[in-house]
């Protein structure tokens, strides 16, 4: 074909070898990103395990999970969230609604079933309540309505509660939350249940295909027909039941419900789904990442605890963490420019 | 690759636009356009910055409302309230922004939003989807166009300016059945894979669509379209056989000298 631009775009000059190291180099970085919060937790669990004698008793371990579990369900809904390029930031507040609920519901009927349907049912509420005033609402961006969620379920629960715990809870809850099978935390193993049924969820459905168009591109996801609001609206009503899942699990383990619960854990949850690997910025991860970080955070307490570091420097080593976590998404995105023009240029040549 | 211009000139037309306006508040973006495309043939939409002619085929595709004025599909007139109707009418656009899903393989970025699935008696989000079957059909169609990638399973972020525009043109070519509008189709692509694009392009012309090309390349117009009709503030300004010799008259249509 006929052309009059054929030299200025003909990229013949860039020596072959070089460049096709080059590729090879940021390909192999980029598996080192993805693998990279494996790897780490991977690293904290040895280190902490030489450095440690007791880690590795089965009652430590089992402490790990217990502990881990509430942050791991309340990451796993929040990580659907970041998917759409969304925030919850209501999470902690909704579990402690929604315990104080169960907790409410109990003194008048004593049912177990009843009880953990009022808490995933207020879980449900309070994410239908922020997934329809920000698609309905057509609010630029989650952050404000859940952070007034975040307000108002603690307004609501310290109200309801009389601003104190209220004890008591049914004999189902109080094993899920705080008994073990076989010397496995029961916890740890509705959080297995649940990441399970999300992980195949979000695999095998078409919905869980929509999340990912929808957090990838929403531009595009509206044009080729995907029901953006549908999709939205779903992922703050699942964020909200895992923090529903989340009360039952700490009520269960503390015999109360209590409108204190859940203090800053929208912070460990957001958290939990950056250090573990997925993109802030939607679109990328899976609930693989949101466990694995969700696993990081409960380690890295419990190393400061059994080595005797003092409390507060957890947040601050967190705080560390999520900083680099941030910044290696950033190097993912910037790694990926390179990658595509080096693959430019070679097709051009 | 410039095959010989097919004449159609006996079929009725397969997309007829009549006296179409729109108007964004005090503009007038598009003033009483009209405009005609047989099956196979690519007709090229020319004009200026600022033209009309994205607002023009954002009309046709779904994405902007018409004010007034009447869209025929086959003869039928059609209306036209969303870019998921137009698919459903075999109306594919590839848009100058590409809309692919970086985060996404090349399935998935061909079945966005008509994801292969099942049962049917399910809700279409809770529906299981079939991977296999539109990964293996994917597959089958980008070597049918030779496309080449560097790995099927790469996600399409990895990819060349030019393999994204083939995935995008492709993925229009595999799903249209009346007409396929391309905006810009080449704009920010090297030498090898504009030809890889305007190939593609003649192809989809010889398996018997209706093209509109959008370009300001007017070497590319008068290597592949059939007609090129001119755009200029938002009105016709005129059409005519894009060959080598009226090169000059096109020129001039667009600036309105």
């Amino acid at each position: 074909m006929k052309t009059n631009l054929a030299c200025s775009h003909d990229k013949a000059s860039v020596p072959g070898g070089n460049e096709a190291a080059g590729h090879h180099l940021i390909g192999l970085a980029l598996a080192g990103l993805r693998f990279g919060p494996g790897f780490i937790l991977a690293a904290l669990v040895l280190t902490l395990g030489l450095s440690s004698p007791y880690f590795f008793t089965a009652r430590n371990l089992g402490n790990v999970l217990a502990q881990t579990a509430t942050i791991a369900v309340l990451a796993m809904g929040q990580h659907l969230v970041i998917l759409t390029r969304g925030i919850d930031l209501s999470v902690g507040s909704v579990l402690a609604l929604s315990s104080v609920a169960g907790a409410l519901v109990y003194r008048e009927v004593h049912s177990s079933a009843v009880v953990i349907a009022s808490m995933l049912g207020t879980g449900l509420a309070a994410g239908f309540i922020n997934g329809f005033v920000y698609v309905w609402g057509r609010l630029p961006h989650p952050f404000i309505v859940t952070l007034a969620t975040l307000s108002i379920a603690r307004g609501l629960a310290l109200e309801l509660a009389g601003g104190a715990a209220i004890p008591g809870m049914p004999a189902t809850i109080l094993f899920l939350g705080g008994g073990s099978i076989g010397g496995v935390p029961t916890s740890a193993l509705v959080a297995g249940g649940v990441a399970l049924v999300l992980a195949g969820m979000a695999r095998w459905l078409v919905w869980g295909r929509w999340i990912y168009s929808v957090g990838g591109n929403p531009d595009a996801a509206r044009r080729v027909g995907i029901p953006m609001r549908g999709v939205l609206l779903s992922v703050y009503m699942i964020c909200g039941i895992t923090a529903g899942i989340g009360a039952v699990l700490t009520s269960g383990r503390t015999a109360a419900g209590s409108p204190l619960f859940g203090n800053l854990a929208e912070l460990d949850s957001i958290a939990a789904v950056i250090i573990g690997g997925a993109s802030f910025l939607g679109g990328r991860g899976h609930i693989g990442n949101a466990l694995t970080g969700a696993l990081m955070i409960g380690v890295i307490r419990n190393a400061l605890n059994l080595l005797n570091v003092d409390i507060f420097f957890q947040l601050i080593a967190i705080g560390i963490i999520i900083v680099l976590a941030v910044e290696a998404d950033v190097l993912r995105g910037r790694l990926e420019e390179r990658f595509r023009m080096i693959q430019s240029l070679r097709v051009n040549q | 690759m410039t095959g010989p211009p097919i004449k159609h000139e006996l079929r009725s037309p397969e997309l007829v636009v009549r006296n179409l306006s729109k108007r964004f508040g005090a503009i007038v973006a598009l003033d009483d356009v009209s405009l005609e495309v047989n099956r196979g043939q690519v007709l090229a939409l020319l004009g200026d910055n600022g033209a009309g002619k994205s607002t023009l085929i954002k009309c046709i595709s779904g994405v902007h409302q018409l004010d007034s004025g009447i869209i025929e599909l086959g003869g039928q007139p059609v209306h036209i309230r969303s870019p998921a109707d137009a698919r459903r009418l075999g109306i594919e656009t590839v848009y100058q922004d590409l809309a692919l899903f970086d985060n996404l393989g090349p399935s998935a970025n061909f079945y966005a939003g008509r994801e292969l699935a099942g049962p049917p008696w399910l809700p279409r989000g809770m529906r299981l989807l079939r991977g296999r079957e539109m990964n293996e059909t994917t597959r089958r169609l980008l070597d049918q166009l030779r496309v080449r990638l560097p790995s099927f399973d790469a996600l399409i972020g990895l990819m060349s300016g030019g393999q994204r525009q083939a995935i995008a043109v492709a993925r229009a070519t595999a799903f249209a059945t009346r007409v396929v509008i391309l905006d810009e189709p080449t704009a920010a692509l090297g030498v090898r894979e504009t030809k890889q694009v305007l190939e593609l392009i003649v192809q989809l012309r010889n398996q018997d669509s209706a093209v509109i090309l959008i370009t300001h390349n007017l070497d590319h117009v008068i290597e592949i379209a059939d007609r090129a009709v001119v755009m200029r503030r938002g009105r016709n300004a005129g059409e005519t056989k894009p060959k080598p010799e009226n090169r000059q008259e096109i020129v001039s249509m667009i600036v309105g000298a």
